[in-house]
Parts: structure tokens; C-alpha cells; sequence
């Protein structure tokens, strides 16, 4: 390891480095590496399975990776700890296909993510306080569910249903978002709506998005990383990495 | 925690608590106050009946707060409940002192005629009712406990889970069968003469243990209810509906999973402790496989995931259960089968489900039903 990687590890919110997964001897991700500053957000793109998915599925812990670093604020080694305890340090995750618990109210799923105390006690005790009532009708309010409140989640659209889960993210507020396709069977309005959402939540967040419609990343207009077969092609501002003859080759001149 | 009692109470449990004990209250005075052979007379096998359904009941309310609310579809239940009842066998057999056939004040009849010396460690204490009445809770609560901690850290869900579960209560099954478990092989426990001084053969106790059943069951049933009216009761149902999901929220799955089993496994134990004394013996076949199975066809009857719907389930399966044992006891098994997949096809929310809808707001069956059949019938009206 270079001593240059190990100074950006030090404000780094994310630090991969020669992250290696297979399944069953297939390469998903190959020697991957990527650093991510506090307060930053990238946009990741690249062909379908290129592996970004899975680099999601590392850093949250569902999947373990065969070797390399995942290292979060610049000292706590991700592979040690699973699912809920990645979620407890402070990284939230949207998934690819929407999961919003279906069964129950848009409002309820918005309380259920809504930063708090996880133990079985306290959510036995546990009250909707004013404050936090405040904070989820802000939440639908931002979202655009305000009138979708009450209803069971599972009858929502799949654009609402995305919306729901961005906005279970923002209850959770964590200090980096893994957002993956949050555009995916959009409309071209929601999509520039959704960026906008997310340029806000940028904010005050570090996050990662994954997305592989090119308006919407051009309106978020931050780094691109470009994956492919498991590894970082290019990174750099949209046009640089449009520009790049291999970037094209794989992915945009498809 | 005034929150978590305040929601115990809701107009539905209310009007569901107020139907059982005015029922209840109606069979215990026709039981005891109209004289024999009035036409209104309750006759006291039908209060025990009664109160064995109630014990059901309770067994069946276990089982739909863990598989209804978390998805966990336990099928070893009967094994908590039969722990329940054998804590409550042992106080039973200890009650009975030197009133037995061999008149031994320290041995049941049992450990007498296969040459006991003296009584087991484990039987100590159990002479007295309060720690009787713990170890009904305890030990069931123990085992589930202990099962829960590994099956759910390490991730056995689905039909996996039930495998084990079963497993679970056929050993149990066959320890208790073994005559050097201490706990009267296959012949079990039997021959109970009284509880807390009150003779077990009179009508009075039998109408108190309708009412005990009764009390245990409502308080059961709120209990479950301020348990899934809790940001608790919603956690498990996420759990239940989207696991990973609720695990990348920061919900430790394994902890939600082992209290509200563990809990579960408590109640199901106090059921099978009621239900002792009602029908006068426990043996090991109440740890038969096929028992918890047939718990779990009572919940997806009454409709799982409704709490009420497990107890009309449990009650109505086993009213159908002993009319027909009676009647024509060659076809139960078979109509039991038959029940199960016929409300598996067509009334997968249960009896509950189809008459009310459900809770996550569909319409039901057969309201839907009823609704084109008007719809139906305007169109013809206006042609
Ligand atoms: N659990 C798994 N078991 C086996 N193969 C897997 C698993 N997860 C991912 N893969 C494989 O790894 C590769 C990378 O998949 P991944 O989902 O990360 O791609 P992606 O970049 O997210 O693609 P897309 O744009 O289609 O979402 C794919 O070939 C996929 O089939
Ligand atoms: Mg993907």
C-alpha cells in the first residue's frame, strides 16, 4: 500500500482498496479500489454486471469480501462487523429493486427507519415522539407521500415505492448513502426530480450512487467512477470519462 | 411502558374479551346454579371440554404471535405446551402424598414400582405450588431460549427452522418415554387428586379451572396485543415480510427473533399447564410431532396474523375434532388434511380473513363476493 492512499485514508469516509470477490471462481469484483472523501458524492456507472451491486453488498456487509480493505472513517474495518452493525456505524443502503416493507403504512416504514435506539427494549417502550413525528411528516413532505401516509406500502407505484426508500434513508440519516438505480422505471420528470432529492440530501451526506441513466448522472454532475468486470476503467468529471476510448468500448457505445 | 400497556386495549380486543367471558360466565352459571337434568344445565364434562379448548387456545395464540407477526413457522410448540403440563404434572403427583396405591408420602406411585429410593433432584420444590408455577414458565421459556440463541444466529429460517423444530419435540418425545427420565415413562403422569386443596374431581375446581383458562387466555391475548401494537410488533412484521431489509436498518433480527419466541414458548407453557389438570393426565405423546402440526392448521384456519382468529381457530377445529372422533373417528385425520388444504387454497387469510378482510387492507373474499353479485344484480335490474 502506497503511503498516498494511506493519507487519503485518513479523511476518507470510504476506502476500498484490492477488494477481490468470487462466486463460485467467477471475478465480481477484481482487485477493486476506490476512495471516497467525507462530504462527497460520486456517481458509479457501468455494464451490467460490472459488479456494483456487489460493492455495495461489501461495504454493507452482506457479502464478505475474499481479501482486500473496506474501511469506513478512515479506521473502522468494515469486514468485521455484519449487516445491522454497519447500519448502527452510520451507512444507510437503497436497493436495486425496491424493498420498502409492504405490509404496513408509509408512515410506519418511515418510523421503523427513523434514527433510533435498535434494542428490542426500547422499541418495546418506545413512543412516537413529537419530534419524531415531525421529522416523518417532513420526510412524506419532501418524498411527495404526504397523502400516501396512511396507505400500505405495497400498494404504492414502483416510482413512489423508491421514493419511500430514499426517504427511509433519510430517516435513518446516516452518514453515507449507498443509493443504487434510485431512477430505475421512472419517469423522465421523477428522474430530475429524484436527482434533485438527492443533490439535497448531498448536502449533508457522503453518498454513492449508482445509476445508469446518463441524464440523471450529468444533472448530479459530480466525479464518475466507471466499473467494469470488477474493477475501476475510469474516474474523473462525466465528460472525461464519456471521452475515454475504453469507456465507450464497454459501456456508453453499446 | 405506559405506552406498551396503554396499547393492550383496543375496541376489537375489547368486544373479542367481553364476547369469551360472558360466554364463559353463561356455561359456568349453567354448570353450577340450573339443577341436574334441566334443560339449560351445563353438564361439567362439557365445562372441562370447554376449558381444555380454552388451554387450546392459549397454545394456538403462541404460535400466531411468532408465525403470524415474525414468520417463524414453529412446528414444536406442542413441546412447550407439553413442558408446561408436566411442571404442573409433577406439582400434581407430589399433591397427592400418601393417598396413592402404594402409600408412600415421598414417591409418586410410580418411582415406587420401579424401585425409586428416593425422590429425584429435579422433583424437589416441586411440593410447592409457587415454584411449580414458575418452572411452567421457566423451563419452557429456557428451552426456547437456548434453541432460539443457536437456531437464529445462525440464521435458520424457513423450512429449515420447522425441520428443527420438529426434531426438537420428537426427542423431547422419546426422552419422556424412557422410564429412567423420572417422569413416569410412557404412562406419564395421572391420577391427580387435588390442586391448591380443591378436588380436582368437583365441580366447583372445574369451573375455576374454566375460569383460570379463560383469565389466562384474555391476558395472553392482550399481552400479544400491546406486544404487536409496539414499534416491537412492527419490527417483527418487517422481520417477517423483508428480513434482510429490517437487518440494514440496524435491527439485530437474532434478539427480535429469540424474545418474541421465547415469549411465545412461555404462554404455550402455561397453556399446557392448565390443561393438566383439566383432562387428568400429561404423558409424552404430547410431544408428538403431528400435534404441533395440527397447531399450526387451528391458526391457519382462524386466519393467521389476527390474534383472534387463532383462538376461534383453535376452538372450532377441535369442536369439528371431537364431534367427529366421536361420530365417525376413521375420517378425522382425513378431514383435518382436507381442512388444511382447502384453506390453504381458498381462504389463505383464514375464516377471519374471508369475512372481514384483513389487515392489510384488501378486500376480502367474499365481500369482494358479495360485491359483484350486486353489482351484478343492478345491471340486470336496469336491462
Ligand atoms: N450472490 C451471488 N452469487 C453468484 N453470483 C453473483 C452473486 N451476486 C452477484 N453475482 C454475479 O456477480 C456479477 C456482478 O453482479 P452485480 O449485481 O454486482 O452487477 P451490477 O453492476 O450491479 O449490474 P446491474 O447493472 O445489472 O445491476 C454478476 O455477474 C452477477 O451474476
Ligand atoms: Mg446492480
Amino acid at each position: 500500500m502506497s503511503t498516498a492512499f494511506n493519507t487519503s485514508m485518513a479523511d476518507s469516509i470510504l476506502y476500498l482498496d484490492g477488494v477481490n470477490v468470487s462466486f463460485d471462481g467467477f471475478r465480481a469484483l477484481n482487485d477493486l479500489s476506490l476512495v471516497l472523501d467525507a462530504g462527497e458524492m460520486r456517481a458509479i456507472i457501468g455494464p451490467n454486471g460490472a459488479g456494483k451491486t456487489t460493492m455495495m453488498d461489501i461495504i454493507t456487509g452482506k457479502t464478505r469480501p475474499d481479501s482486500g480493505q473496506v474501511v469506513f472513517e478512515g479506521n473502522v474495518d468494515l469486514t468485521r462487523h455484519d449487516e445491522a452493525a454497519i447500519a448502527e456505524l452510520g451507512i444507510g443502503r437503497k436497493f436495486q429493486k425496491p424493498t420498502v416493507f409492504e405490509t404496513q403504512t408509509v408512515h410506519d416504514n418511515l418510523e421503523l427507519a427513523l434514527k433510533a435506539d435498535r434494542s428490542v427494549r426500547s422499541s418495546l417502550l418506545w413512543m412516537l415522539s413529537n419530534e419524531a413525528s415531525r421529522r416523518i411528516d417532513e420526510i412524506l413532505a419532501i418524498t411527495r407521500l404526504g397523502d400516501h401516509a396512511n396507505e400500505i406500502a405495497g400498494s404504492l407505484s414502483h416510482g413512489q415505492k423508491q421514493w419511500l426508500e430514499i426517504g427511509m434513508l433519510l430517516a435513518q440519516d446516516p452518514k453515507l448513502l449507498l443509493v443504487d438505480e434510485p431512477a430505475a422505471g421512472m419517469t423522465d420528470d421523477e428522474t430530475a426530480e429524484t436527482a434533485r432529492l438527492l443533490k439535497e440530501i448531498a448536502e449533508s451526506h457522503s453518498v454513492v450512487v449508482v445509476e445508469h441513466d446518463m441524464t440523471f448522472v450529468r444533472d448530479l454532475g459530480v466525479k464518475v467512477t466507471v466499473l467494469h468486470e470488477g474493477s475501476v476503467l475510469a474516474e474523473g468529471s462525466l465528460d472525461a470519462v464519456s471521452a475515454d476510448k475504453r469507456v465507450i468500448e464497454v459501456y456508453l457505445g453499446r | 411502558m405506559r405506552g406498551l400497556v396503554f396499547r393492550a386495549f383496543d375496541r376489537g380486543g375489547m368486544i373479542f374479551l367481553g364476547i369469551l367471558f360472558g360466554l364463559i360466565l353463561l356455561l359456568a352459571l349453567s354448570n353450577l346454579i340450573m339443577p341436574v337434568g334441566h334443560p339449560l344445565h351445563a353438564p361439567t364434562y362439557l365445562v372441562s371440554l370447554i376449558g381444555k379448548y380454552l388451554t387450546y387456545a392459549l397454545l394456538a395464540l403462541s404460535v400466531d404471535l411468532i408465525w403470524g407477526f415474525c414468520g417463524i413457522l414453529s412446528l414444536g410448540h406442542g413441546a412447550f405446551f407439553a413442558l408446561g403440563g408436566y411442571a404442573m404434572g409433577m406439582y400434581l403427583m407430589r399433591q397427592i402424598g400418601d393417598r396413592g396405591v402404594y402409600g408412600n408420602p415421598e414417591l409418586p406411585d410410580f418411582m415406587v414400582f420401579l424401585n425409586y429410593s428416593e425422590l429425584p433432584w429435579y422433583w424437589h420444590g416441586f411440593d410447592m405450588f409457587w415454584f411449580a408455577a414458575i418452572m411452567i414458565v421457566f423451563v419452557p421459556g429456557l428451552l426456547a431460549f437456548i434453541f432460539g440463541w443457536f437456531a437464529f444466529r445462525s440464521r435458520v429460517t424457513g423450512v429449515y427452522l420447522s425441520i428443527i423444530t420438529q426434531a426438537m419435540t420428537y426427542a423431547l418425545m422419546l426422552a419422556f418415554f424412557r422410564n429412567n427420565m423420572g417422569f413416569g415413562g410412557n404412562n406419564g403422569l395421572t391420577d391427580f387428586k387435588d390442586l391448591l386443596g380443591f378436588d380436582l374431581q368437583n365441580d366447583g375446581t372445574r369451573v375455576g379451572l374454566l375460569f383460570a383458562s379463560a383469565m389466562a387466555l384474555g391476558l395472553g391475548f392482550l399481552i400479544c396485543k400491546a406486544v404487536t401494537r409496539s414499534k416491537y410488533g412492527k419490527v417483527i412484521t418487517a422481520i417477517r415480510d423483508a428480513e434482510s431489509r429490517t437487518r440494514f436498518l440496524g435491527y439485530r433480527v437474532d434478539r427480535y427473533k429469540l424474545a418474541v419466541f421465547t415469549l411465545s414458548a412461555c404462554m404455550a407453557g402455561v397453556a399446557g399447564a392448565l390443561y393438566v389438570p383439566q383432562v387428568g393426565i400429561i404423558n409424552p405423546s404430547e410431544f408428538t410431532p403431528a400435534n404441533s402440526i395440527e397447531v399450526v392448521i387451528w391458526v391457519a384456519v382462524g386466519g393467521r396474523g389476527t390474534l383472534y382468529g387463532a383462538v376461534i381457530g383453535a376452538i372450532l377445529v377441535n369442536y369439528a375434532k371431537t364431534y367427529l372422533t366421536g361420530a365417525l373417528p376413521e375420517i378425522w385425520l382425513f378431514a383435518l388434511g382436507g381442512l388444511f388444504v382447502f384453506v390453504t387454497l381458498f381462504l389463505p387469510r383464514g375464516i377471519v380473513g374471508a369475512v372481514n378482510g384483513s389487515g392489510d387492507g384488501g378486500p376480502s373474499p367474499i365481500m369482494t363476493k358479495v360485491r359483484d353479485w350486486r353489482a351484478a344484480r343492478a345491471m340486470e335490474g336496469r336491462s
